[in-house]
């Protein structure tokens, strides 16, 4: 069961939230929507070198901090709770979980030093980020290991100086790193619906790579969880972040003579998403939890994945309702953390998705 | 004194005095003689003063030898904190020790038709008469009231002061003409509560506990230990499985004491039979359903680690969780309706039927018909939901209308 954090992670907890509250205001966000680059590079490498959130996850022996799924947790929430844009879920998460979980231990060797040190960005391919079941299906290595397929949509992979990707084998679902991909990497910026995430289009015609892992179902499926969880704590921490200032300015608006947040029928929307909120946050923590004790780790991932997708949801509905007209404004931060939700709900299984994946797990267990 | 110290004279105790063939008021007047009948209370008062973790103590020798404890099921437990924290030593004299021994049962006199999520805003009369206050007004959701000897009474002694400022709190004997208690029956058939008649009835002055208008005061004494579900499984433990005259009398307290609470796991939801139903029927199939029962298994698990969350922040110290008691009872008004919308998707059709003709032989009828009160009983969950965002969330209190003398007050009837 999740217990309280304990001190040295209540401390990081409060380093990271004011790290990000301070590098990835409203105005970084919206530089990064109107610019040209992925990434902020000078606060990418404090990310890096002050805090070491790059590889927090990373084992010592391989150039990271060596923390466990609870302090990533951590750094993935305060990096929800202020939108940052940068390419962490990519390269930090997809590209690095994905080489710790079904990388081989050359692999591991070559690329999680720099992943970890930040000097290297890392984006991976997936040609689902809808099911874990479906990886495989659109992207295939031929014999000579060379990948074809046609990714609709991947995250990360213009910022990345080393691309990976997951693509179905004659031996069977396998990693593989992208060898030099200018000539046969075809990417394009596609227009996303969440200017704070990047989304762009692959297509991959005979591009030559090199297979630095076979994968097998378990590990597939934990490195799913990993997605899951990551994604779930960035959700829950924009959630809390829209929940609070949403409360805040229920406290501040006047009509009728008094502030609106007297209201009861603004209460009551309130405790609502309250009550949702701790109960999507003690699912996502233990699903951390659960992954740091090492075991299975799929129902509570799910459970995390689905709960924190519908409260991110809720919160930022009432957050454009109760804001009222100024909430559907451009020049309103809201829509920010609307859009944000909207594109996580979705991203890697929609709640629907992992409800049903939770109750499989359910079946089993019973 | 040290755990190992208290173990080794509550055996001591338990070993010369405890006889299942004693009645069991002959009993639990040996237990307060040997001081054992409440531990926490103060040593002039039935006690030996002692802390929670010492009393479990106590309480844990009592359930490995098997044996009674003192009478605390119900509202007479609410009675006697309420009288130890506010009580004239008279009083205490007069009424603790029966209600330790279960000589004397009591019930709760607060809630009034006319008041419900607004205590007090209660209109019960009490008017003073020579050595007597005069009661006249009705009262409802007495629990126990039936057979009762004496309540806890929250009544109006003045009409022109604001409401929280005109309240008493008496102990009135619930055995006189002036006291009628009727059976309330619910929307489920059962009757658990009673409705509670008072004409002309009579308190003695030296019964008004606390001072003339004091009564809001003493009330959060009563209520803050009913939020506790102060020690309402305790006693219940021991002795179930025991032979002989004090086991039988025991059995029978208990029995008559947890009556009007069989359907209390019913109104939670029944979300544990969901599953086993779910598979019988072939409804564990249905995407559709399986969407809900995977709802209903998140909220409940969820609800589950939120406690554990809570209970280990605050054993931290670190005080950054939401108290979990605070949005618990709303967790379990949702977890209540979610499980009766997803038993009667699996039941379809067979959801019309009730009593024997229905699936598990009523209890999910029952479940589907006591659901509406888990939102109601021990405060609503509007009420609830403005004490979270007024104390929790810091959200501005509501305007309020009814801060001048109660009589100016618009009220019911």
């Amino acid at each position: 069961m999740s217990m309280a954090l304990s001190p040295e992670q209540r401390q990081f907890k409060e380093a990271t939230a004011r790290f990000f509250s301070e590098v990835s205001p409203p105005a970084a966000v919206r530089a990064f929507m109107s610019g040209e680059t992925g990434h902020d590079g000078p606060v990418w490498r404090r990310l890096a070198q002050e805090l070491g959130l790059t590889g927090i996850h990373i084992p010592e022996s391989l150039g990271g901090a060596g923390f466990g799924s609870v302090e990533l947790g951590i750094a993935c929430e305060a990096m929800g709770r202020t939108l940052y844009t940068g390419p962490f879920l990519s390269s930090s998460i997809m590209a690095g979980c994905a080489i710790l979980r079904l990388g081989n231990d050359d692999a591991k060797a070559r690329y999680l030093p720099g992943i970890a040190s930040g000097e290297m960005v890392g984006a991976l391919l997936l040609d689902s980020l809808e099911s874990e079941s479906a990886w495989g299906s659109g992207l295939k290595a031929d014999e000579m290991q060379r990948l074809h397929g046609d990714i609709p949509i991947a995250l990360g992979t213009q910022e990345a100086t080393v691309v990976f990707a997951l693509a179905s084998s004659r031996e069977g679902l396998a990693l593989y790193r992208v060898l030099d991909a200018t000539s046969k990497l075809a990417i394009d910026t596609r227009s996303a619906l969440d200017p704070t995430r990047r989304i762009y289009r692959v297509q991959l015609d005979a591009t030559p790579a090199e297979r630095i892992g076979l994968c097998d179902r378990k590990a597939v499926n934990e490195f799913f969880n990993d997605l899951c969880i990551a994604l779930a704590h960035e959700q829950i921490g924009g959630a809390s972040a829209l929940f609070d200032s949403t409360v805040e300015y229920t406290k501040v608006r006047f009509q009728f003579g008094r502030p609106i947040g007297s209201f009861q029928a603004l209460k009551h929307r309130c405790a609502d998403l309250l009550l949702e909120l701790e109960l999507a946050k003690s699912a996502t923590y233990e699903a951390a939890s659960i992954l740091s004790r090492g075991e299975d780790g799929s129902e509570m991932a799910s459970m995390a994945k689905a709960m924190a997708s519908d409260v991110y949801m809720s919160v930022a509905r009432a957050a454009i309702q109760l804001r009222g007209g100024i909430g559907f404004t451009w020049e309103d931060d809201t829509h920010l953390w609307f859009k944000r939700a909207k594109s996580s709900e979705m991203l890697f299984g929609s709640p629907n998705y992992h409800r049903e994946r939770m109750m499989k797990c359910v079946e089993d267990a019973a | 004194m040290t755990p190992e110290a208290i173990r080794q004279e509550v055996l001591a105790f338990l070993e010369t005095q405890f006889d299942p063939g004693l009645s069991l008021i002959e009993w639990r007047n040996r237990l307060v003689e040997g001081g054992w009948a409440a531990p926490h209370w103060p040593e002039a008062w039935f006690g030996r003063g002692f802390s929670v973790e010492q009393t479990r103590v106590v309480s844990e020798v009592f359930a490995e030898k098997q044996a009674v404890l003192a009478a605390s099921i119900g509202p007479r437990g609410l009675a006697a904190e309420t009288i130890l924290a506010h009580g004239t030593d008279d009083q205490k004299a007069r009424y603790l020790r029966p209600i330790l021994t279960g000589e004397h049962a009591w019930c709760q006199l607060f809630s009034e038709p006319g008041s419900g999520s607004d205590l007090a805003g209660l209109s019960t009369k009490a008017e003073r008469d020579g050595d007597h206050w005069m009661i006249n007004g009705q009262k409802v959701w007495n629990t126990s009231a039936h057979h009762a000897d004496f309540g806890i009474l929250l009544a109006r002694t003045d009409f022109d002061v604001p409401k929280h400022q005109g309240l008493s709190y008496f102990l009135i004997d619930m055995r006189q003409p002036g006291v009628e208690v009727r059976p309330l029956k619910q929307m489920n058939g059962h009757a658990s509560f009673n409705e509670v008649f008072m004409t002309d009835a009579r308190v003695p002055v030296i019964d008004l506990l606390g001072g003339e208008g004091q009564g809001w005061a003493v009330a959060a004494t009563t209520l803050s230990y009913e939020r506790q579900g102060f020690r309402r499984r305790h006693g219940q433990t021991a002795g179930q499985k025991g032979e002989g005259r004090l086991y039988e009398e025991y059995r029978q307290e208990v029995a008559i004491a947890n009556e009007p609470y069989t359907w209390y796991p019913q109104r939670e939801g029944r979300p544990d039979l969901v599953l086993k139903r779910a598979r019988e029927t072939g409804a564990i199939q249905d995407p559709v359903i399986r969407q809900e029962i995977a709802k209903l298994h998140a909220l409940t698990k969820a609800n589950e680690l939120a406690r554990v969350r809570a209970d280990a922040d605050r054993r931290s110290g670190s005080n950054e969780v939401i108290p979990a008691g605070s949005i618990g009872k709303l967790a379990a008004s949702v977890i209540a309706r979610q499980s009766a919308h997803v038993h009667t998707l699996i039941s379809g059709a067979n959801a019309m039927l009730s009593g024997e003709d229905s699936p598990e032989a009523g209890v999910v009828a029952e479940t589907l018909i006591s659901v509406p009160a888990i939102s109601i009983a021990g405060g609503t969950d509007e009420i609830q939901k403005n004490i979270i965002a007024e104390r929790v969330l810091g959200m501005p209190k509501d305007v309020r209308t009814d801060t001048g003398p109660f009589r100016e007050i618009k009220r019911n009837g």
